[in-house]
């Protein structure tokens, strides 16, 4: 048939623009030598010794750890959020999910940027507590300033999966449930959580990446003293300018999270034959 | 009753949470002081300035003309790859479909330091049309994503039966299958249009000298602090949209009306 070649001009894209650049970070990744001038490259591990020193594994563990508690945080906030709305009537429901999207459009950079405003010296939280008689906070320059933009940024991300998988929830299981004599407590244990697992396992998989990797957040609200993996690398390639070492903690970054996605997918069969993506 | 007003209180502290930077955002678009954190008073001169600011009008050029350029770009690929990718079968199949998700679950800086690395290896100046392929490239996954799900639903034998009677494969496409996925197609537009518009992290790694969209202006002025007049440009920009939106839902909703007094 003709019409297979459709997809030739992507097949072509997807080469040069996906397979190729991960080939040349792969390469990049494991030789040194100057990647400025591009030439006399030679085979070596160094940068992955380089990794394993405590500075940059100390980084690592921080980060991971930032984007665990921040996916915990926004699955216990969001979850009830998805439960309640899609526990909503039609209309109100279509509105809500739209009031969830509608912050998206304004541009993250400068809503996360807000954050200062509002948690700075003289911020308006501040303020409000000064006049309950609460001192000055400090609240931002820190891990919980970076934590609270990782929530703020990636929430929706963990409600919309979970309430796209709860509204479609079979209606006659959770009646069921009901008539042979389960509680609300027992039907939501038993029927409406493992079947809404599908959601909070996209939901966890699209709060977790974003986390794990921005440099964004903690350069904006985490001040000087916040370095995640992501500042690491953004500050190979933009001003140190050594890409071999950059490329190596893109690969291991990669590695991780790739690991990561293979374990928790495990908990989610229905995954499968879904837009592919099955390896992953 | 309690029940109901703790779910209340709870759905209106998550929104609050939500909503309260655009709101601080938006009041300080009023703002007649350069600092954040103080109010001195209305004024409605950044909304005049604005149009006087070379570099965040320039700013907001490439960032429109970035997102329309590459969303036009990744949707007509996009399309073809998808009606493509959907008549293919077995072992091909499978690993288009995976290379086409690799963009979609690795980090956004992982993507964009591979670009990077790639337009140095080919000695590509860095500029706008660096910055176009990347944003073509991130785009792409997530149109064919969008649409081949319509393929799915789609009739197979509508193409097979136009082709019976006598249409050409290429006639037969732009007559029965594309019409037929067209929902698909435009969610697929729109999502690469927000994404780029959007985008910070691989414009900021694929950019040139002097190029930067809106994202990137911001970031480099969080610095120093950010000037009023971007909170402007934002307050107009969501407005926009927002009303843009309200205005599609109103059609929808009217045309569903009329659909159902028809039947």
């Amino acid at each position: 048939m003709r019409i297979r070649n459709t997809a030739f001009p992507y097949f072509i894209w997807l080469g040069i623009f996906i397979v190729v650049p991960l080939f040349l970070v792969l390469y990049f990744a494991f030789t040194t030598g100057d990647s400025q001038t591009l030439s006399e490259f030679t085979f070596s591990l160094d940068n992955y010794k380089r990794f394993l020193t405590p500075i940059y594994l100390n980084v690592f563990y921080r980060s991971v750890w930032l984007a665990v508690v921040s996916t915990a945080i926004c699955l216990v906030l969001g979850y009830p959020i998805a439960f309640i709305i899609s526990k909503e009537k039609a209309k109100t429901r279509n509105v809500m999910v739209l009031m969830l999207v509608i912050p998206m459009w304004m541009n993250f950079l400068l809503r996360t940027y807000a954050w200062l405003t509002l948690l700075g010296k003289n911020g308006i939280i501040n303020y409000i507590a000064g006049k309950l008689g609460f001192q000055g906070l400090d609240l931002l320059y820190n891990d919980t300033a970076v934590l609270l933009g990782m929530v703020y940024n990636f929430l929706p991300f963990m409600v919309l999966p979970i309430f796209s998988v709860m509204s479609k929830l079979d209606r006659n299981l959770i009646e069921a449930a009901e008539d042979l004599g389960a509680d609300r407590r027992r039907t939501f244990l038993k029927v409406i959580f493992p079947l809404s697992l599908p959601g909070v396992i996209t939901g966890i998989t699209m709060v977790f990446i974003p986390a794990v990797s921005t440099f964004v957040i903690s350069s904006l609200l985490g001040g000087n003293k916040s370095t995640l993996i992501g500042n690491l690398i953004e500050q190979q390639f933009r001003y140190t300018g050594d890409w071999h070492f950059g490329s190596s903690m893109s690969i291991i970054l990669m590695v991780f999270i790739l690991l990561a996605m293979a374990l928790t997918s495990k908990f989610d069969k229905e995954k499968e034959g879904e837009g592919g993506g099955g390896l992953w | 009753m309690v029940e109901k007003s703790i779910k209340r209180l709870y759905t209106f502290m998550i929104f609050l949470f939500l909503y309260a930077p655009i709101i601080v955002l938006i009041v300080f678009s009023f703002n007649d002081s350069k600092s954040r954190g103080v109010w001195s008073g209305f004024t409605l001169r950044w909304y005049f300035e604005l149009f006087k600011d070379r570099e965040v009008l320039r700013a907001l050029y490439y960032t429109i003309f970035i997102a329309i350029t590459s969303s036009l770009i990744s949707t007509i690929i996009g399309t073809f790859a998808a009606i493509g990718i959907f008549g293919m079968n077995g072992f091909g199949k499978k690993l288009v479909l995976n290379l086409n998700y690799l963009p979609v679950l690795n980090p956004d800086i992982v993507t964009a330091v591979a670009l990077m690395t790639l337009f140095r290896f080919v000695k590509l100046e860095f500029g706008v049309l660096t910055m176009l392929l990347a944003h073509v490239t991130f785009c792409l996954p997530y149109v064919i994503l969008s649409i081949l799900p319509k393929l799915k639903q789609m009739n197979r034998h509508l193409a097979e039966a136009a082709m019976d009677l006598g249409a050409t494969p290429l006639y037969a496409l732009r007559k029965v299958v594309i019409p037929e996925i067209m929902p698909g197609i435009i969610t697929g537009a729109l999502l690469a249009f927000t994404l780029s518009i959007d985008d910070f992290v691989i414009s900021f790694f694929t950019t040139g000298h002097g190029i930067s969209n809106l994202s990137i202006t911001i970031f480099s002025m969080a610095r120093r602090g950010i000037n009023p007049i971007i909170n402007a440009l934002s307050t107009l920009m969501f407005i926009t949209m927002v009303s843009l939106l309200l205005i599609i839902n109103y059609r929808t909703e009217k045309q569903e009306k009329s659909l159902e007094e028809r039947r």
